[in-house]
């Protein structure tokens, strides 16, 4: 749910990163946040456990100038992927505009993604959204592991609906900035069918 | 979009800061702010400068959205006041039109909770009121302005924003 401010000429975007847990969700957030212009970002949050992992959500509010006179704003959240924080993950998607589901190449965790995939999906219904036409984009992530799973078997697995899809490592920061701003693109061109 | 956007104009966000400008000054809040559900800023007043507010508004809205969950499992519809008490600095908030919250943030040695509770309510009508209008100016769908707003942006103009990233 996009918010437009008439009175402070601002966009302001929700997106999502979604996925199983340790898929790398909070680093693609880490290395964004390192990688952007002082002015351009705020505080990166992360409510985490002592062991990093993500708690509740990592928050990033970003600013990417203006179009039209208005200034863009995108405010990325992720969310726990443990399993047990379910209750966590769905609140998060409340007002999404767009999702990140970022998978875990590894073939051991294609489980893992699978399930969360189902997950996101049944979430996404039950905030309302019909989740074969939110905006999305995917992220094959931890593609430098050598046991990494052929991209033609995860995209068969996880991509029927055929979204734009991105290879990374994200901890190198690889695909990083290029997933951002695909999804970026595919927000921004439902704000201007809206509006 | 699948949901309702959300649209402020010049009008309604007078008012909301209006109100919450008064509600500072009666209540003697430091700081109060009207965000969404979702953790977006509608409009604050009072010393802003000391806080990040674009910060606090998704960690209100986190809290708020976790205790609601709480509130579901033990069967109520939902939480419609908070509290957070610390040593010198308080925070206050309440729901308002049931998808906007009221945050007040203040010092237990200038005013006390009963009295924020007291002049928040008060206030909640006339917020409510603008918001609401707020809403349903937004669903009525498209812009007050009568032209399609954004509809010449093109690819370009997206590339550019990540040029300096
Ligand atoms: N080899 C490799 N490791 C990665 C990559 N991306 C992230 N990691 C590592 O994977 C671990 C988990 O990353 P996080 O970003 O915390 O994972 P997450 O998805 O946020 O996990 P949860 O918060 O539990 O949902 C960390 O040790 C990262 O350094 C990658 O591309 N390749
Ligand atoms: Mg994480």
């Amino acid at each position: 749910m996009s918010f437009i401010n008439f009175s402070s000429r601002e966009i302001n975007c929700k997106i999502v990163y979604y996925g199983p847990g340790l898929c790398g969700k909070t680093t693609n957030l880490q290395h964004i946040y390192g990688k952007t212009a002082a002015d351009r970002k705020g505080k990166l949050i992360s409510l985490a456990t002592e062991t990093e992992r993500t708690l509740f959500f990592d928050f990033l509010p970003l600013s990417l100038g203006a179009i039209k006179g208005f200034n863009v704003r995108f405010h990325l959240y992720t969310v726990p992927g443990q399993v047990f924080y379910a209750a966590s993950r769905k609140l998060i998607l409340k007002g999404v505009d767009g999702i990140v589901f970022t998978a875990d190449s590894q073939i051991e965790r294609m489980d893992a993604n699978l399930e969360s995939m189902d997950d996101m999906r049944l979430n996404l219904a039950a905030q309302g959204y019909d989740p074969e036409k939110i905006p999305m984009t995917i992220q094959y992530n931890k593609r430098d592991l050598p046991g990494a799973a052929p991209l033609v078997e995860m995209n068969r697995l996880l991509n029927p609906g055929g979204h734009t899809w991105y290879q990374a490592v994200a901890v190198e920061g690889v695909g990083v900035f290029e997933t951002l701003k695909d999804i970026v693109k595919k927000v921004l061109a439902e704000v201007r069918n809206s509006y | 979009m699948p949901l309702a956007d959300f649209v402020l104009y010049e009008e309604e966000y007078g008012k909301v800061e209006a109100e919450l400008t008064a509600l500072c000054r009666d209540a003697r809040i430091t700081t109060a702010a009207v965000i969404d559900k979702n953790g977006q800023i509608i409009a604050t007043a009072g010393e802003t400068r000391r806080i990040d507010a674009t910060s606090l508004a998704s960690l209100a809205a986190g809290d708020v959205a976790a205790a609601n969950g709480m509130a579901a499992l033990i069967g109520e519809t939902e939480f419609s006041v908070f509290f957070h008490e610390g040593q010198r600095d308080c925070i206050y908030m309440s729901l308002l039109a049931g998808r906007f919250i009221l945050i007040a943030i203040f010092d237990k040695k200038v005013t006390s909770l009963g009295m924020v509770r007291l002049k928040a309510n008060k206030a909640t009508e006339a917020l409510a009121s603008a918001l609401t209008s707020a809403s349903s100016k937004s669903e009525s769908g498209k812009n007050a302005v009568g032209e399609p707003l954004f509809a010449d942006i093109t690819s370009e103009d997206i590339d550019r924003l990540f040029g300096q990233t």
